[in-house]
């Protein structure tokens, strides 16, 4: 190991974090760290605002009129919230996953190659498309029609596109917001197999309000809440196996057995 | 009175008859719905008809193919002569500048609005644009001969005639710009949200998602609002007739005097030219190439949407 916030322990890490919808705190006081490849879901309630903090890993709030993020997130050394860093950099480092398979209305082919052509990408493109897609577990399925259109693939397959897309451009994290939520439970199990292969050479923050694939598919996970006025707060975090069996808080224990939801 | 009736209605409601009063009701709607759209239908046949009919009489006169093909328009002066391809040429030379002005700026604005501005500066741009809309092309026709013309002379070109193809298309060309831009703001509006998220997430800047993702993922509509916006300018009248001069001439150059086929319809019919003769025909066959071209332009316009629309 060398430098320690280079390539320490942690990749992200959240300090105080709240985020404003306009006169709306739609998160408070978050403190979270990441771990380098890992997979860390995010688990709660709906509007506990897990898409909300999966959100500002990116910066992906930037494009929400009258949001506002306060609070530190470490990415490496970088303070992400800074305003000396360009949220396009960060995106290109830090990739997104969507809740629907949202590929352009492009070939197979150029839907890969689009983050690579955009950040100048000077090695080749054919090859590292071709990566991309066996790193996605979708080559076979789709290496004699890259040309076809990305609507003609199924839900699963769209979705395992939209991840190729993402690790083209060879990030560090890639973010999921509910991947596998409009797919069915086929098309889900290759997600979660596929997700389990990346946390070897990505980091991946997962939200999901489906609690077995939290517990199938991540090392960590962190719980989050939603108090009385709406405002989403972190319960706890720890090791999956951890918080599934033995959770220290007792909100997290009647969440996962099912008490509310 | 009154409560008798309302007692009927009460008594024929407890029956159940009052459904069929109420179907009848529905009936009565729908043929008013249908009269009504019938309206429109009705007048495009009669349109086409009386071009039909009276385009008839002149080409009894004057054989289709010379009509067609003839490069010389004098309908009035001896030796007549019934060539369309000056006017055919007076009129695709002012559509054509007017679409190096409409298409970018079109295209330009509806981007701004769909993909930069704040709402503030669109509730300030979209009202704008909407005037400008609005005002009566006759405005549009002496603003061209009385501004652009002169200003032209002064800077570009001095030997410019005063009735000139390129000031009439400059200026028709940005009267179709706010119909350009609506149309195509419209298209891009229409594709995703998650498809411009889906390229921010990559590292993408604004420019590279309004280039590369919004515009190819909306080009059938915006080549369908060009289409339109086109085909307004093939049928546009009164500007040409006031800026672009009554000089039928087969020319491509923007600078010299020409006449567009709508520009000879009204000279004809504010003239003396008699009615049956060969010169007040030709405002039929004039008009019903004329219809046939937009028409044309509009079904291109359609099926481009359909057949080029992408899915998402």
């Amino acid at each position: 190991m060398n430098d320690d916030s280079a390539n320490g322990k942690y990749v992200l890490d959240a300090q105080g974090l709240h985020v404003w919808y306009g006169d709306f705190l739609a998160l408070r006081d978050v403190n979270l760290k990441i771990e380098r490849k890992k997979v860390t879901a995010l688990i709660g309630p709906s509007g506990c605002g897990k898409s909300t903090l999966l959100r500002c890993f990116n910066r992906m709030n930037d494009l929400i009129a009258g949001a506002r993020v306060e609070g530190k997130i470490h990415f490496n050394q970088d303070d992400l919230n800074s305003n000396d860093v360009d949220p396009t950099e960060i995106r290109s480092r830090i990739g997104m996953v969507f809740q629907k398979p949202n590929p352009f209305p492009k070939s197979i082919y150029d839907n890969v190659a689009f983050g690579l052509r955009i950040n100048g990408y000077s090695g080749n493109v054919e090859e590292a498309v071709e990566r991309s897609l066996r790193g996605a577990a979708l080559w076979d399925e789709v290496k004699d029609r890259l040309n076809k259109g990305a609507q003609t693939l199924s839900g699963g397959q769209q979705q395992r596109l939209c991840i190729a897309r993402a690790l083209a451009v060879e990030p560090e994290v890639i973010l999921m917001d509910e991947p596998a939520s409009a797919l069915d439970p086929v098309a889900t199990l290759a997600i979660e197999e596929l997700i389990r292969e990346l946390a070897n050479q990505v980091t991946i923050v997962i939200v999901t309000h489906n609690m077995q694939q939290a517990a199938r598919v991540s090392d960590e996970t962190a719980f989050l809440m939603v108090d009385e006025n709406r405002s989403g707060y972190l319960v706890e975090r720890g090791e999956t196996n951890q918080i599934f069996t033995e959770p220290k808080d007792e909100r997290t224990e009647a969440y996962i057995t099912g008490r509310f939801s | 009175m009154k409560a008798q009736r309302l007692d009927d209605a009460k008594v024929a409601d407890t029956k159940g008859s009052g459904k069929p009063r109420r179907k009848l009701g529905g009936l009565i709607i729908k043929g008013i719905l249908f009269l009504c759209a019938l309206v429109s239908i009705l007048t495009t046949v009669g349109i086409v008809v009386s071009l039909v009919v009276q385009a008839w009489g002149f080409f009894v006169e004057v054989a289709p193919i010379d009509f067609l093909t003839g490069t010389r328009w004098s309908p009035i002066l001896k030796p007549r002569s019934y060539g369309v391809l000056p006017l055919v040429a007076g009129t695709l030379l002012v559509t054509a500048v007017a679409a190096i002005v409409a298409i970018p700026i079109g295209l330009a604005t509806a981007a701004f609005l769909s993909e930069y501005a704040p709402d503030k500066a669109r509730r300030i741009l979209k009202p704008i644009l909407e005037v400008l809309a609005g005002i009566p092309t006759v405005v549009y026709g002496y603003f061209a001969l009385t501004f652009v013309t002169p200003r032209i002379q002064d800077w570009l070109f001095p030997d410019m005639l005063v009735f000139n193809a390129l000031s009439a298309g400059l200026v028709m060309g940005l009267m179709i710009v706010p119909m350009v831009s609506t149309l195509s703001e419209d298209a891009m509006l229409a594709v995703p949200r998650s498809l411009r998220e889906a390229a921010y997430a990559l590292g993408a800047t604004r420019v590279e998602v309004s280039l590369r993702i919004v515009i190819p993922a909306a080009l059938s509509g915006i080549v369908a609002a060009f289409i339109i916006g086109l085909s307004r300018a093939i049928g546009e009248t009164m500007l040409v007739t006031i800026a672009a001069g009554a000089t039928p001439k087969l020319t491509l150059n923007p600078l010299e005097s020409i006449q567009t086929m709508t520009a000879y319809i009204v000279q004809v019919a504010l003239g003396e030219a008699p009615r049956g003769s060969a010169e007040f025909n030709a405002i039929f066959a004039v008009g019903s190439l004329l219809f046939v071209m937009t028409l044309g332009m509009n079904l291109l316009g359609h099926w481009v949407v359909t057949r080029w629309r992408l899915k998402y």
